[in-house]
């Protein structure tokens, strides 16, 4: 549906061009919630604004539902772009119009008819979940209202493409996962495929299929949602994983485990896909004679799947230990050894 | 009373300036508001960074609005007078004073309207763009619209300027109420009729203060 072509862009500053963008490539299916990590100044904003061209690449190519978008004369384009729908972090609507102007206004642009502009309005104002809101003014609407006009307005046209710049930071948590339902909700109920930029984990983790990761104006980790959270290879990448797996205080609760419990056997579980659903703890007590007692756990769902960690402690003599292991990891679980006590591996 | 408090008062020549003075300030409003929004679109649209971005057009519309915003109004009444007696056939009388007043104040508010545009988020400018909206389509539909109150609080500073303007014409022979406190009330020392000018040039820009704010106000959906 998307393709970029080592797309290049720079911008000219007083010591010589600048280069936001150095060559990405990167190509997004139809159907697909893609989402475009990153810090602040990684090219981000640049990235999703060169797809419905409101920034033009220095070189390379961009290809949108089989158009090359970057050869488009102007009115070509302006076409174009009512097929590409856009939300923003800050909304961006029109104050002096209501909920249903401000949804009418692409319409008009496109010069759809007024009865036919006032009937697709109300079903979008059914579709975001604005019913009883139609007349109020967009400064008599809270933030994730105002993002539900923003969608409502960017899905008028029946776009094929969805883009989202940060399109939830400037929400609260609540409000971010309601919108984030919402779009999900969208992606399925009308197959849209959307590219969302977003420096916020959760986001990636809650919606997206695939994920790639920027870093200063190069894609350095790309792949399945479920696959990057599991095996993150890039120091960055897992920064951003740490930010949903809350790894720092586990840390910091298996180091005082070690030191109160030096004898003991400390172990990481890492599940993924099926194996996290099952009662596995459950069925180790039962079988092996050994005292366990669970330091930190969490589990992750995401659209590809879930995936989870559990850092056990466990006492018992060195036969039961070892063949505890062996038991969990016949059953699909990943496991990493933390604290030795036992000498399993010598 | 009113006979006694202003003796030297010719009530219906004191009507008559009245509705010469609004006579000029209505028409000079209406042509300032034309003029000055497209002046003000000018200078906002062809500005670095905008979308008819254009230095030459943008420099000489900024020197022009500079120029005729900095000539004293006494002086530009007078520096205009060959253009007024083309126009209109003579320079005395309120229709006379019109070119003046709107050479005088239209490109005041162009700069008030330039500011207005530049008060419009980017972010909806970027919005309207990203929906496919051509140029016109975003004058019309969003620069306009969004920027409506700053307009009309600087329509009602301009129009109250303008009151000051006719009183100034009025001294060189427009007519109104500038006219009838110089030539009835100074000239021939009946300051009664000076002040009762003043008053009704008070009057007068009270009301278009308060017509101004109540409509800003309606505008203003933020």
């Amino acid at each position: 549906m998307i393709q970029l072509k080592s797309i290049k862009k720079s911008y000219p500053s007083k010591n010589g061009a600048v280069e936001a963008l150095s060559g990405i490539d990167l190509s997004i299916r139809q159907g697909e919630i893609f989402g475009i990590i990153g810090y602040s100044g990684a090219g981000k904003s640049t990235l999703i604004r060169l797809i419905n061209r409101l920034e033009q690449p220095t070189s390379g190519r961009l290809i949108v539902d089989g158009k090359e978008i970057s050869s488009l004369s102007k009115k070509e384009l302006r076409e174009a772009r009512k097929d590409i729908g856009m939300i923003f972090q800050h909304f961006n609507l029109l104050w002096s119009r209501t909920v249903k102007g401000n949804i009418s206004f692409p319409l008009e642009v496109a010069g759809v008819k007024k009865a036919e502009r006032k009937k697709r309005v109300q079903e979008l104002i059914k579709l975001v979940g604005l019913e009883g809101r139609e007349n109020a003014y967009p400064s008599q609407l809270s933030g994730g209202q105002k993002q539900r006009v923003g969608i409502a307005r960017a899905l008028a046209n029946n776009p094929k493409v969805l883009l989202c710049d940060e399109a939830t930071s400037a929400l609260d948590p609540k409000t971010t996962n309601s919108i984030l339902d919402l779009l999900l909700n969208i992606n399925k109920k009308l197959g849209l495929t959307i590219v969302m930029i977003t420096h916020e984990m959760h986001v990636v983790k809650k919606i997206c299929h695939k994920v790639a990761v920027l870093d200063t104006g190069k894609i350095v980790e790309e792949g399945n949602v479920l696959d990057v959270f599991q095996n993150p290879k890039m120091a960055i990448t897992k920064e951003f994983v740490k930010q949903i797996t809350h790894q720092e205080e586990a840390d910091e609760a298996v180091d005082l485990m070690k030191q109160t419990h030096p004898s003991g056997t400390i172990i990481k579980l890492l599940f993924k896909g099926d194996s996290a659903k099952r009662p596995i703890i459950n069925e180790l007590f039962q079988r092996q004679r050994v005292e366990i007692n669970i330091l930190e756990g969490n589990i992750s769902q995401t659209q590809n799947g879930a995936f989870g960690t559990l850092t056990l402690l466990i006492d018992g003599n060195i036969r039961e230990i070892k063949s505890a292991i062996d038991y969990i990891e016949q059953q699909g679980v990943g496991v990493e050894v933390i604290q030795d006590a036992a000498q399993l591996i010598s | 009373m009113l006979h006694s408090l202003f003796p030297n008062a010719d009530w219906s020549e004191l009507w008559q300036a009245v509705l010469q003075t609004l006579y000029m300030t209505v028409i000079s409003i209406a042509a300032t508001v034309i003029l000055g929004i497209i002046l003000g679109l000018l200078l906002f649209v062809t500005a670095k960074g905008n979308m008819f971005e254009n230095k030459i057009v943008y420099k000489c519309v900024s020197a022009v609005v500079n120029i005729f915003r900095s000539i004293p109004f006494i002086i530009l009444i007078i520096l205009l007078i060959p253009l007024t007696t083309i126009l209109v056939g003579t320079m005395l009388g309120s229709t006379a004073a019109l070119p003046a007043l709107i050479v005088g104040s239209a490109p005041f508010y162009a700069r008030l309207v330039e500011i207005g545009l530049r008060e419009i988020d980017k972010g909806v400018i970027e919005a309207a763009q990203a929906m496919g909206a051509s140029k016109w389509q975003i004058i019309w539909k969003v620069l306009l619209p969004e920027s409506l109150p700053a307009l009309s609080s600087g329509i009602t500073v301009t129009a109250i300027a303008l009151v000051g303007f006719t009183a100034m014409a009025g001294v060189i022979g427009a007519g109104g109420l500038g006219t009838l406190a110089y030539n009835e009330g100074y000239e021939r020392g009946n300051s009664d009729v000076t002040i009762l000018s003043t008053i009704c040039i008070l009057i007068i820009v009270f009301i278009l203060q308060f017509i101004g704010d109540f409509i800003t106000k309606k505008l203003d959906k933020r």
